[in-house]
């Protein structure tokens, strides 16, 4: 194979004085022409700002390359020094022979531009098309990425169209003038588990296709997998590992590698559930929390007087129960109804019909608030301006409780069950780290001594070795103060973790529920399916996904629509499955 | 369209409450038009003869049915007799509109032209001794108050250097074009000079949020040119704030510049409305002041056609 990209000593500092504040230091690779090098890290290990110093896109978020060498064959055979190249040089291989796709397709494109024009500006510049030529090359290059009824969707803008769409729409892009080497910086970081394996199998078959080298940044080390051949695995700006895949995944050598491997969930097909509570076995207590035919239906307007004229069926007849010291873990893909769900439980959205109840028994839980939250990012469920006694206190205050001493005995014995020191209380949110502020929004939800704590993607914005210790959290306290979860959430690898039971939501609706085991082992509905095909493993190894553009379908229904009933076919002591049309 | 009809129909509920207020504040301003009109010369007025004038303007009958009377006009586009020029109030107000008019528009053509470039030079230099010389620039030119600056454009042009007409009878655009410009100039640009400060500062920083944005990067890594990055990706979303800021100042250049009109002796909205108070001309005050609410309902609706056709998200309805 021939070389394509030879990186040395790479240093990188960033500010007025770059010496000073060193982000990469010293890294070094190689990749062949058809070669894929992943670039492993946690968020700050430098892994984007290497990539962003080969196309020289670091320039331009205040970064200067100090030392060393990117030597980079052109097509014409020739080797250039990126490290110091111009930026006349620059811009040409930019978009010509380096491709480069981002994290968020639906901010990595420019809102007042058709898909179309911003395709067309690359075949503009690089290979000089004007006009309908142009035109024409935009259509074949969306057709490239299975973009159905590419002609017309060329005219749509970025917000007309899904995530899925976007980041296809970005690869489109980014491969429009077949670069040489494709930077992809965590491209499906953003976008639901099946719709991720869709751009992953695309990105590999375009591989095989074009030839291209490429170089694949993630935090997810069960991504790697798929597509990779060669890992880097970087930890604060060096490169502590790396090696051809097998060798990296089998045997580690670093013990960084190694944590990655080990204390990261990664999805295991339910061997990793949890034994700690069964249904069959546990005694017939009353449910702590019992939904019934919860429905959310959100109006559709139109025309001049804004009467209605249909309705977006959000949540659509969703029934469960949650037993004391159980966990109910939730899973779908983003506008699937979950978080609607949660909230509608919570009272913050009304919902149109259904009922449910919560347990209120107990001496300790008279607060009339049996149900608290913990919302996905810590850094925005915190009013900044609150000192953490205020934080703690103002959910008791909000039941109309009283502040007095045994209110301020819980709020130090909560911190010290959530692992925060004690002075924490005087104390302000930005002095915490993310996984810090995710323990006092525990404690702050834990204050009125819920029966039940909704759990809204609450580790998703956390570090993965952070949401390893947040999850232990949640199943200590689970079991000291006998709490019923509802866990939230679209990642498969840590609902495993921490679900007893799991509910299946797809299009406002549960399609499959039952014991958390039975339903990841063995699932039955096509949907659960599709989703657990879909979750990247470190076991699944070069396997190739089929490239599917199913699309989910739409919530909109005419007024006065109502949807079948549910036909549930069983398939063991607890675990049920929509019957399928 | 259904959007503008929707607007449309907001227009008349704006503009009752509008007249309701201007109607009562005028009529809270202790004193009365004759006594304003007369002088000292009122008091010699036998009550008779002040009935009867107060009968024919009337204010003689109650506050309920003085509105009324007025509202059931100003519908069919009579807004009544200005006690002070003797004239319909709608003649004397677009008498006096074209100068105003003439004169927002040139400072906002002023302003534009070099607060946008300004504010886009120093954005793309951000904390480089350019960008620091534009920012101190732009603060000079917000904190000095306009007559400041006319006074000194006047000395400094017309006694200084002896160039371009300062006073004189004013001309009209269509009637003398060149002397009309002459006259306007030094208006226009004491206005669009500090119109121009508040351009480049809100430009300015648009543009450096914009610049730091996702989908420039991705411009960028497309191997686009830098200056096309600034003017086709970067510029067409800075200039939402843009919009928004010269609509508010526009709006209330049409209200007329009492200080500007005064001090470059401009007979605009703006002593009209100031002299039509001082004299107690309710029908001229309530008039004109509905004229002025108008325009600026006009122009808001502008700026939001302007972000419609600006930003798809806005003019196709975001998800």
């Amino acid at each position: 194979m021939t070389q394509l990209l030879s990186v040395s000593n790479l240093r990188v500092g960033f500010g007025r004085k770059p010496e000073d504040n060193e982000i990469v230091h010293g890294v070094s690779f190689d990749l062949a022409a058809g070669e894929t090098l992943a670039i492993v890290g946690e968020s700050g290990s430098g892994k984007s700002v290497t990539a962003l110093s080969v196309n020289r896109l670091v320039d331009f978020g205040g970064g200067r390359i100090l030392d060393g060498s990117i030597q980079f064959t052109r097509e014409n055979g020739s080797t250039l020094d990126l490290a110091a190249a111009g930026e006349q040089e620059l811009t040409k291989i930019r978009g010509g022979e380096i491709g480069m796709i981002f994290q968020e397709p639906m901010t990595s494109l420019n809102p007042v531009l058709t898909i179309g024009e911003q395709i067309e500006e690359s075949f503009r510049l690089h290979r000089g098309l004007t006009g309908k030529q142009a035109r024409e090359a935009a259509k074949d290059a969306l057709d490239r990425v299975r973009i159905p009824d590419a002609a017309r969707r060329l005219k749509y803008c970025p917000h007309q169209l899904s995530g899925g769409m976007l980041q296809r729409v970005m690869i489109a892009t980014a491969l429009s003038c077949n670069p040489r080497l494709l930077i992809a910086d965590e491209p499906t970081t953003a976008l639901d588990v099946t719709v991720q394996a869709q751009i992953m199998a695309l990105l590999a078959e375009l591989k095989r296709e074009t030839g291209m080298g490429m170089i694949f940044i993630t935090h997810d080390i069960g991504l790697v997998a798929g597509i990779a051949d060669k890992v880097m695995v970087m930890q604060n700006g060096e490169a502590v590992e790396q090696g051809p895949l097998d060798a990296v995944l089998d045997a580690p050598q670093h013990p960084y590698t190694k944590h990655l491997l080990s204390a990261v969930p990664h999805f295991e097909a339910g061997r990793a559930t949890r034994t700690d509570y069964r249904r069959a076995d546990a005694p017939s207590a009353a449910p702590a929390l019992k939904v019934e035919g919860l429905t959310v239906r959100f109006p559709v307007t139109g025309g001049l007087l804004r009467r209605q004229t249909g309705a977006v069926h959000a949540v659509d007849g969703v029934d469960f129960d949650l037993m004391p010291g159980e966990t109910l873990g939730i899973v779908g893909e983003s506008g699937s109804g979950k978080s609607t769900t949660a909230r509608a439980i919570l009272g913050l959205v009304e919902p149109t019909r259904g009922t449910f109840s919560a347990n209120t028994n107990g001496a300790a839980r008279q607060s009339g608030k049996p149900v608290q939250m913990v919302f996905q990012n810590p850094y925005a469920s915190l009013n900044p301006r609150l000192r953490v006694d205020s934080i703690l206190a103002e959910p008791v205050m909000a039941a109309g409780g009283e502040l007095n001493g045994e209110t301020h005995a819980r709020m130090r014995m909560l911190l010290d069950r959530v692992g925060l020191p004690e002075n924490a209380l005087q104390r302000y949110p930005h002095e915490f780290s993310g996984g810090q502020r995710q323990r006092l929004c525990i404690a702050r939800a834990l204050m009125l001594n819920p029966s039940v704590v909704v759990l809204d993607e609450a580790v998703s914005a956390l570090d993965v070795s952070v949401q390893a210790k947040v999850l232990e959290l949640l199943v200590d306290l689970q079991r000291e103060f006998g709490l019923a979860y509802l866990f939230v959430s679209h990642d498969m690898a840590v609902v495993e973790r921490i679900a007893h039971r799991i509910a299946v939501v797809y299009a406002g609706q549960i399609v499959e529920i039952g014991d958390a085991a039975s339903v990841l082992s063995d699932p039955k509905h096509a949907y659960t399916k599709r989703l657990i095909s879909a979750v990247p493993s470190v076991d699944r190894r070069k396997e190739t996904f089929e490239v599917d553009t199913r699309q989910v379908p739409s919530l909109v229904r005419p007024l006065g629509f109502e949807p079948e009933p549910a036909n549930w076919q069983s398939f063991g002591p607890d675990h049920m499955a929509r019957a399928e049309a | 369209m259904n959007y503008l009809a929707r607007r449309l129909m907001t227009f008349p509920l704006v503009m009752l409450g509008v007249s309701v207020l201007v109607f009562v504040s005028i009529r809270l301003v202790p004193g009365d038009a004759i006594t304003a009109m007369l002088g000292t010369e009122a008091g010699l007025l036998t009550p008779d003869q002040r009935a009867a004038l107060e009968a024919y303007f009337g204010i003689d009958q109650g506050w309920f049915t003085q509105y009324w009377r007025w509202l059931a006009g100003a519908v069919q586009g009579d807004l009544g007799v200005s006690v002070t020029f003797g004239k319909p109030v709608l003649d004397v107000i677009l008498e006096r509109f074209p100068l105003t008019l003439e004169l927002a528009l040139l400072s906002m053509v002023i302003a534009l032209a070099i607060g946008l470039p300004a504010g886009i030079f120093a954005a793309t230099r951000n904390e480089k001794p350019s960008d620091l010389a534009v920012r101190i620039f732009a603060m000079i030119g917000q904190s000095t108050p306009n007559f400041v600056f006319a006074l000194l454009a006047i000395y400094v042009l017309s006694v200084g250097f002896g160039v371009l007409p300062a006073m004189g009878e004013f001309t009209p655009f269509l009637e003398n074009p060149l002397r009309n410009l002459g006259q306007m100039i030094l208006p226009a640009l004491t206005l669009g000079f500090a119109f121009a400060a508040a351009v480049t500062r809100i430009s300015r920083s648009a543009m450096l949020d914009i610049l730091s944005d996702d989908y420039i990067r991705t411009a960028r890594a497309k191997g686009v040119p830098a200056r096309k990055v600034i003017w086709r990706h970067a510029l067409p979303n800075a200039l939402i704030p843009v919009v928004t800021l010269s609509g508010v100042e526009f709006g209330y250049l049409l209200g007329g510049t009492v200080i500007v009109e005064q001090i470059f002796a401009l007979p605009g909205l703006g002593r009209m409305v100031l002299d039509a108070i001082l004299q107690r001309d309710y029908a001229l005050v309530q008039g004109s002041v509905l004229f002025i609410a108008l325009n600026f309902m006009i122009v808001n609706l502008l700026v939001d056609l302007a972000y419609a056709m600006l930003d798809p998200r806005i003019r196709l309805g975001a998800k």
